[in-house]
């Protein structure tokens, strides 16, 4: 089937063949290799992605039943140019090592700011605990957010 | 020849010692970056494997047909197909390519298939039909070692074995098999090259081995195949053995198009080496005032059905038996047991790590029986620089600050206690299934010791090519950057030799250059970035006395406030400098496992800190403190980087972490089942560096990777000991080791 969605503010036209997941068609069809797969079963927040206004993981998410709607990706949370402040952030605290996770967390931190401009210390572990990191032991994680939530600049 | 003024002064930014940002971090935050998993190639094939369902079963037969008769199947290959030698292996080339007469792992290879897209591989790889007859596997490390089924066996003894201590403590300790779970599972592709020869971008550690294995099985010219350095999602030891690589090359020669594979996260836990499960007999006797009389040890380790790193592993297991602390009489027996349990490997802390949280255990045992203050016992039988090794007898040339770490350790302040006020601070957490006075404190420490480098004679060495370009100096190497900051700190390295501030890392395949060694056994900043050193050095020094300069800078050669050649000019002349750097040498052990086996050592202590709900038998891991011996603290945020990952990944042991098995069989080969820490599940951390000059890697630098993991396990699983009163002689320590026994 054919499916319609906006994803990252772009409408796109996307060819669905078998139950792929929203995070296939991502990945293979739109290629938007951004996001990432590390377990497929919604476990380690690799592929978040921001559905309707909802952080969901598109590996859960059936590619047809994204139809008609607008996903925002890593791609699409990065400036033309540079980094968004929450990419700055953990860019200078050292919160990025392997950097597969890296993709989900940012996406998972900008739905954290945008309902949450400056959440406690608590707020962001619990904001990311779907998101797993296997390298940093998620200290700098949680600096780079801790240092994004005492400014306004996101 | 130009005069100007106004040169800079003082050396430029990001030098070692700063922690510049990594070059790799805008693309990564961008979701830009490419991992093996991203890579494409024009008409490109999907592969996938047929997996054997029996731990242990003889091949009657495979019936390629229906797989074949899948519209889009392109090929599907078996043992029979491989063109060179039939096996592979890191150490002993013993496991098969593809099984042949009989599979003797579960999820072990057994054939491989490349198709049109992903989806049609994998049902192609599930029509393969293959006949078994099951066989009795043997999955008990102590039956292998009854029936001589071992790959290595060691005995050290050292000192006067008739010494007996006044003090006795004795423990049997267990260790579960752990997996390193990088993020990023296997993956690669395989590019034909149109004259028989072959290109690999393949998720890796160590690119030459890697390559040396392909060219053997495919009975191919060194020269044909050349293995390239790939974006990588972690590896913490699981990439150290070839898993994908070979049955690529073989599908990608057969099918004469590039061949991509990448494994789901189940295949992937049957697809790499874990963390060896290990059990270990302890008697430690000392004197009445604590001093260590002898201790005796018996360390079995599970290396499952085929080598790997199994050897190795043992070995280290047994020479880091003691841990770092003294003693006059020594006796290690040590078994490396061959079963029909999935091979295990490599993971980070590479056997010191099960041994630690045995000998760990007995210290505080021993402390115990002798009312003694834990740390005040390991004090008194520190070692340090100057002592021979208690289980080797190697006298310690470097720098080992035992006594430091733990003053240091003691020196920390304590956490207040929990005030219980948010639920984060429960050891239920927010299912707000704890009582809060259920909830007990408990405080544990832990020392560890690591050798730094391959160890026992092997001929370590890392070369890398330093080149001046119009754009500054470029550092060529095939060292792999597994997120830790490589790429980072060899550019540090040569802005701090070189003088210069423009220096990029470039990761280049076999046919480039020679070997860099495993990214493992934290060696690479010591190994790669000794090379990168010398070799910046070396040119610096060539440049100058062909231009009779004083300084080099971005500018150029300076001769007083004279700029005597432009970059650009020095560019245009091709500099470069290729250097191969060997650590000092090490032998292998003699009868009694005595000699000169190890290159450097790091030693690290941890202080954990824990709530539990013993009532429940939850564990909310507090803090880790850690103090630890670095040498030189090359990219301070890089090191406590590696810190704060690597306790975390030994807190994952200690209350979490493990592949349950039941007959050969992996139970939970998934993130729903194979739990892992979250952001929630991570301690508060405060690491102290000490820093010490005189080990040999560059400015001083000691590797950072493991020590980390090796007494984090040990502390949490102390910690928990305190707080529950039990004895807790297995990790990982279950809801139900506090709870119900």
């Amino acid at each position: 089937m054919i499916v319609e969605l906006i994803v990252n503010g772009e409408r796109v036209t996307a060819r669905v063949t078998n139950p792929g997941s929203l995070l296939d068609l991502l990945r293979d069809e739109l290629g938007l290799p951004g996001s990432k797969n590390a377990c497929e079963q919604g476990e380690c927040g690799s592929c978040s992605v921001i559905l309707d206004g909802e952080l969901v993981c598109s590996c859960l998410v059936m590619a047809a039943d994204a139809a008609g709607s607008s996903v925002t990706t890593v791609e699409g949370v990065s400036p033309d140019d540079g980094l968004h402040p929450i990419q700055e952030a953990m860019h200078h605290a050292g919160a990025v090592q392997c950097g597969f996770c890296t993709p989900g967390i940012v996406v998972a931190a900008v739905d954290l700011f945008a309902r949450n401009p400056h959440p406690s210390s608590n707020e962001i572990k619990e904001a990311l605990a779907g998101n797993i990191c296997r390298c940093t032991g998620y200290g700098a994680i949680i600096r780079a957010l801790e240092d994004v939530g005492t400014t306004d600049e996101h | 020849m130009s005069t100007r003024t106004g040169r800079r002064v003082g050396v430029p930014r990001g030098v070692i010692r700063d922690s510049p940002l990594r070059p790799d971090g805008v693309p990564k935050l961008r979701g830009e970056f490419e991992y093996a998993q991203d890579l494409r190639a024009e008409g490109m094939l999907w592969a996938a494997t047929v997996r054997s369902p029996h731990a242990r079963a003889r091949i009657v037969s495979i019936d390629l047909a229906p797989a074949l008769a899948i519209g889009g199947v392109h090929a599907c290959l078996t043992a029979d197909d491989v063109p060179g030698r039939a096996t592979f292996g890191l150490e002993h080339a013993d496991q098969p390519v593809l099984a042949g007469d009989e599979v003797k792992f579960w999820g072990e290879p057994v054939a491989v298939v490349a198709a049109e897209d992903d989806d049609t591989a994998r049902r192609a790889a599930a029509a393969v039909e293959v006949r078994y007859e099951d066989l009795d596997a043997l999955t008990d490390p102590e039956e292998a070692d009854d029936r001589d089924e071992v790959f290595r066996r060691l005995s050290i003894r050292r000192g006067d074995q008739g010494l007996r201590g006044s003090v006795v403590v004795v423990g049997e300790y267990e260790v579960g098999m752990q997996d390193q779970a990088p993020l990023g599972t296997e993956a690669g592709l395989a590019i034909p090259d149109g004259q028989g020869g072959v290109d690999l971008y393949a998720t890796s550690q160590y690119v030459h081995v890697d390559q040396e294995q392909v060219v053997a099985s495919l009975g191919l010219r060194p020269d044909q195949v050349r293995a390239h350095p790939t974006g990588i999602g972690g590896a913490f030891g699981a990439r150290e053995d070839l898993n994908l690589h070979i049955h690529l090359c073989m599908l990608a020669l057969h099918t004469g198009r590039p061949v991509k594979m990448v494994y789901h996260r189940s295949e992937s836990f049957t697809g790499h080496v874990h963390r060896h499960p290990a059990w270990l007999r302890y008697r430690h006797e000392s004197d009445e005032d604590g001093r260590l009389v002898r201790v005796e040890a018996r360390v079995m380790i599970d290396g499952g059905a085929y080598a790997s790193t199994t050897s190795a592993v043992l070995a280290n297991a047994c020479y880091f038996a003691v841990g770092p602390y003294r003693s006059d009489s020594v006796a290690v027996d040590g078994v490396g047991a061959r079963t029909n349990n999935p091979p295990c490997g490599a993971m980070r802390g590479f056997g010191a790590v099960q041994v630690c949280f045995a000998y760990e255990a007995q210290m505080d045992r021993l402390a115990a029986a002798l009312g003694m203050d834990p740390l005040d016992l390991r004090e008194l039988n520190a070692l340090g620089t100057g002592d021979p090794m208690p289980t080797t007898g190697q006298v310690i040339e470097t720098p080992l600050p035992t006594i430091e770490v733990i003053r240091s350790l003691q020196a920390m302040p304590l956490p207040e206690p929990a005030t219980m006020a948010h639920h984060s601070e429960l050891p239920g957490g927010s299912g707000l299934t704890t009582e809060p006075h259920h909830v007990r404190r408990g405080v544990g420490y832990a020392l560890g010791l690591k050798n730094l480098g391959f160890s026992e004679g092997s001929d370590d060495y890392a070369q890398a090519r330093v080149r001046l370009t119009p754009d500054g100096a470029v550092v060529e190497t095939a060292a792999i950057e597994v997120g830790q900051g490589l790429v980072t700190v060899l550019a540090q390295i040569v802005r701090s030799a070189l003088g210069i501030s423009r220096v990029d890392v470039a990761h280049v395949d076999t046919s480039r250059i020679d070997s860099a060694g495993s990214t493992s056994a934290s060696r690479q900043t010591q190994l790669s970035g000794g090379a990168t050193l010398e070799a910046s050095v070396k040119l610096r020094q060539r440049v100058l006395d062909r231009h009779e300069g004083e300084e080099l800078d971005d500018d150029g050669v300076w001769k007083g406030d004279e700029l005597v050649v432009s970059w650009s000019v020095l560019a245009e002349e091709g500099w470069e400098e290729t250097v191969t750097f060997r650590h000092p040498p090490t032998t292998g052990p003699d009868e009694n496992g005595q000699g000169v086996i190890h290159a450097d050592f790091a030693v690290a202590g941890h202080r954990a800190v824990v709530d539990v709900d013993t009532e429940l038998g939850l564990v909310k891991v507090v803090r880790v403190d850690t103090a630890q011996d670095v040498g030189l603290a090359l990219n301070p945020q890089s090191v406590r980087g590696q810190i704060e990952g690597g306790i975390l990944q030994g807190v994952g042991l200690a209350v979490m972490e493990e592949l349950v098995m039941k007959d050969g069989v992996i139970l939970n080969p998934t993130f729903t089942d194979y739990l892992l820490p979250t952001i929630l599940d991570a301690p508060d951390v405060e690491a102290l560096l000490i820093e010490r000059e005189g080990s040999w890697g560059p400015f001083g630098a000691k590797g950072v990777g493991e020590p980390p993991t090796i007494s984090s396990t040990a502390a949490v699983a102390a910690a928990i000991r305190a707080a529950t009163g039990k004895e807790l002689n297995r990790v990982p320590i279950r809801p139900q080791d506090i709870a119900l026994e």
